[in-house]
């Protein structure tokens, strides 16, 4: 789809991007060595890397508004970046384009603690925005376990979630406000201070876009009470299929717990061996159920979670007897990423959604896969909404265990999608996901996404090669993947 | 009665394409009102209806377009579970399908939310008579462009909605309103002071003389609560609200232009001589015999011409955003079919 604007060789037309980036930006905000191109070469997902032509790190919206007026003048594709933890290679840069880093622009613009909102810019990192809000008894929400260094742009750009999202949604639920730069170098102002916007909601469409319709320069995020106490239960189960069921059971009796995560054996195992956080290491699976908001309200739901997840097979419940412990129960689950790293050289995370019921199912044929491909692997999954992240331990210095990793993976994924789920529930298409994106979506639906596309960024510059595959590309997946014994793409020529 | 017309209207949008003959979209007929005139054939889409499949401990519903409101709020009630964004029905006939297409919500939409925020997934015709669906039945999903979501509010503009997939919650055990005695500028002030507390508030509203304020929640919770907020327990608080959200409030049945203004929840009270302040005071309905489209503005939000007179309904969006406007139409429906001039001219 792109096609550069010359034929010139890439040093002609680095050097032309450069000297027109070094008309609008200082020195030292356009970076064009290889050794300074080196550690923006990929993202979370660092199996994949590439060298951009140049980076850009404006500070200013007026910047971002002239650096992409010359890219459009250019053609050359634009790959916007936050702090550059997405794990599904969003941030990837193109090896014609410009990378382009929001990392300088990081104030928080205003805190109104009486509309409780915080109007802040890209770089803003998540945890920040809490950090500014607490004074006022107030946080932001969303919470993805990479907070601490992950930035709000992003966030909107993959449209992040984290372990509260049963109870308090997704970046989506929580963003009032974008203004955003389109290809041309145009400002927008999409959504409001208001709870609604006229017209379409391309405040929706925006968050999770992963950088293909605009660059997104401000944000404007709702913030909400601190809840008065948490307190969380942890559960221990000697069977998945009973720890899924009593999932159910605690929600079916009306109670919406803020957080509630499971871990199976393997990365009980892990967890515990990492951080000494007290878990019942012989459990086939672990819950934490985590409730918040009034001290009363606490109390009374503890006590009714309790009691359901007793009758329905937990062998062992515990509550957190202070904070301190309820802060080592968590400790656990949010280490059993690097936990379970400690395991194998390599692992490889996914990030598939199912309905919570087929959990018991998708689990066995897991299990089923992992003999298949001979690649153990440990599962942590987001229980209340259904967010998987099967954990493939691997050993990317074996000749062939990476292609074997990633052939594993999609058969994960097209089991998601199998049983009512998605490929991707917080991480994103990126350039990972995107055979996935073939066996979810219809070449009609993936079609109407491109004319979306289009209607933004008519030449295709912004963050090309991602998210959406063309349909050429998944009839050369398709070609490896055949469902239900008929092609999904009938109608394209196959080589 | 359930019964599936997909690929009847898949079929008549495709007819119409071809001719490039408009259509107009009719679920329960309830809010024709809510949108500038179409001129077009009539597209029924009320026989499209049932539920197609409630998941009360997944805490989705999917369900056909044509389905009555009631009849999906009746089923969730069963199991003990809502639509906590509280859709106005504005008659018995409203539809899942017009309630999504309007993206209307009643008083606890800054509590809990607004119709698209619960919506996860929808299968729609686009404007080429092409069955798509978008999204899904679980509570996350990123992948692709979120046109799920897109659907809400677009009226119908963007592709005819055959399915909805919802998040729905649970009822709260406890639920009580409380009438306080303050005037509708203090009102404004306390009910952003209370939002910013841990406190379990799911609707707050001014009448011109009275505030309303309902608690709802763990039977604890609100007891507490009840106790920090003060004021009257209002013994008729359900038909209270339910007055609020169908505009069945004496409010609303005097005679004149009535505007929507969605503003900024602080928004200073503006000196409207008949005004009802609603959502914790981001919603205020204004009676006004001239437009308030300037006011709107300048307040930090828009209007909407509810029931008054002629002319636009839905606050203009600048010129630029107009025109990307007009081009996601054209990605959708190129040959300009679907509803259209329903929210602006050449949408």
């Amino acid at each position: 789809m792109i096609a550069p604007a010359t034929h010139a060789s890439p040093d002609a037309r680095r050097s032309e991007l450069v000297r027109g980036l070094l008309a609008i930006l200082p020195a030292d905000s356009v970076l064009h060595e290889p050794e300074d191109l080196r550690p923006y070469e990929c993202d979370g997902l660092s199996a994949y890397r590439h060298l951009p032509l140049a980076v850009a790190l404006p500070a200013t919206v007026e910047q971002v508004q002239a650096v992409l007026r010359l890219c459009h003048r250019l053609g050359v594709p634009v790959v916007a970046r936050g702090a550059g933890t997405g794990l599904s290679g969003g941030a990837l840069p193109h090896g014609e384009g410009l990378l382009l880093s929001l990392a300088k622009m990081k104030s928080i613009l205003a805190i109104d603690p009486v509309a409780r909102t915080a109007h802040v810019e890209p770089g803003v990192r998540n945890l920040a925005i809490s950090e500014a809000a607490r004074p006022y008894g107030l946080y932001y929400a969303p919470d993805p376990s990479s907070q601490i260094a992950c930035t709000i742009g992003g966030n909107v750009a993959e449209n992040a979630g984290g372990v509260h999202c049963l109870k308090y949604g997704l970046t989506v639920h929580n963003v009032l406000k974008l203004e955003v730069v389109t290809v041309e170098g145009e400002r927008l102002t999409l959504g409001g201070d208001a709870l609604d916007a006229p017209g379409y909601d391309l405040l929706a469409l925006m968050t999770g876009s992963e950088g293909l319709l605009a660059v997104v320069v401000e944000v404007t995020v709702r913030l909400l009470p601190l809840p008065e106490r948490a307190q969380v239960v942890l559960a221990a189960f000697d069977d998945v299929a009973h720890a899924a069921a009593a999932v159910g059971r605690v929600i079916a009796a009306g109670i919406v717990p803020a957080g509630l995560e499971m871990m199976d054996n393997p990365a009980i195992r892990a967890a515990e061996a990492y951080v000494g956080a007290g878990y019942p290491v012989d459990a086939a699976a672990i819950l934490l159920c985590e409730l918040d908001g009034s001290n009363e309200e606490v109390s009374e739901q503890i006590m009714q979670v309790r009691e359901l997840l007793l009758a329905n097979g937990a062998t062992e419940v515990r509550t957190a007897r202070d904070e301190a412990e309820r802060q080592l129960f968590w400790k656990g689950r949010k280490a059993a990423f690097p936990a379970v790293g400690r395991l194998a050289p390599d692992y490889y995370c996914m990030d598939g959604t199912i309905p919570r019921r087929r959990l018991p199912e998708v689990l066995a044929r897991i299990g089923e896969l992992s003999r298949e491909f001979g690649l153990p692997v440990a599962n942590v999954f987001h229980a209340g909404d259904g967010n998987l992240h099967p954990l493939i331990l691997y050993d990317a210095n074996r000749p062939g265990e990476l292609d074997k990793t990633e052939a594993f993976g999609r058969r994960i994924l097209e089991l998601c999608v199998e049983v009512g789920g998605t490929i991707t529930g917080e991480h994103g298409v990126g350039v990972e996901k995107l055979a996935g994106m073939c066996t979810q979506f219809t070449a009609a639906e993936l079609a109407q996404m491109h004319a979306v596309k289009a209607a933004f960024d008519p030449g295709g510059l912004l963050n090309p090669g991602k998210a959406v595959p063309t349909l050429h590309r998944c009839a050369e997946f398709g070609a490896m993947h055949v469902h239900g014994g008929a092609l999904r793409f009938p109608d394209l020529p196959r080589f | 009665m359930a019964q599936d017309l997909t690929q009847e209207l898949a079929q008549r949008v495709r007819a119409a394409y071809a001719a490039a003959r408009p259509l107009r979209i009719v679920g329960g007929a309830s809010k024709t009102w809510l949108g500038r005139a179409v001129a077009g054939e009539v597209l029924e889409v009320a026989g499209h209806r049932g539920i197609v499949r409630y998941e009360p401990t997944e805490l989705t519903l999917t369900a056909r377009a044509g389905t009555p409101l009631a009849e999906l709020e009746a089923t969730l009630a069963e199991g003990g579970q809502c639509l906590p964004f509280e859709p106005p029905h504005h008659g018995g006939a409203a539809t899942l399908g017009g309630t999504v297409a309007c993206n209307l919500a009643g008083p606890a939409r800054p509590y809990l939310g607004a119709c698209r925020d619960f919506v996860l997934g929808v299968c729609i015709v686009n404007g080429r008579g092409e069955v798509l669906r978008f999204g899904g039945e679980v509570m996350k999903n990123v992948a692709g462009y979120d046109l799920s979501r897109l659907m809400a509010g677009a009226q119908g503009t963007l592709g005819v909605l055959l399915e909805v997939s919802m998040k729905v919650l649970p009822r709260p055990a406890a639920e009580l309103t409380l009438a306080l005695e303050m005037a509708a500028g203090e009102a404004i002030a306390r009910f952003n002071a209370w939002a910013g507390r841990p406190l379990p508030i799911t609707a707050a509203c001014h009448d011109g003389q009275r505030a309303f304020v309902r608690l709802a929640g763990a039977e604890s919770a609100v007891r507490a609560a009840r106790e920090r907020i003060g004021g009257e327990v209002l013994a008729e608080g359900k038909a209270f609200w339910r007055s609020v959200r169908e505009h069945t409030h004496p409010f609303f049945a005097a005679g004149g232009g009535l505007w929507r203004l969605s503003l900024p929840p602080a928004a200073p009270l503006a000196p409207y001589p008949r005004q009802f302040i609603d959502w914790g005071g981001a919603q205020r309905w204004v009676y006004s015999e001239r437009a308030l489209w300037e006011a709107a503005a300048a307040a930090g939000g828009h209007a909407t011409r509810w029931r008054a007179g002629t002319g636009e309904v839905f606050q203009p969006p600048p010129p630029a955003l107009l025109a990307l406007h007009r081009r996601l139409k054209q990605a959708f429906d190129p040959a300009g079919i679907l509803n259209p001039g329903r929210l602006y001219a050449g949408l």
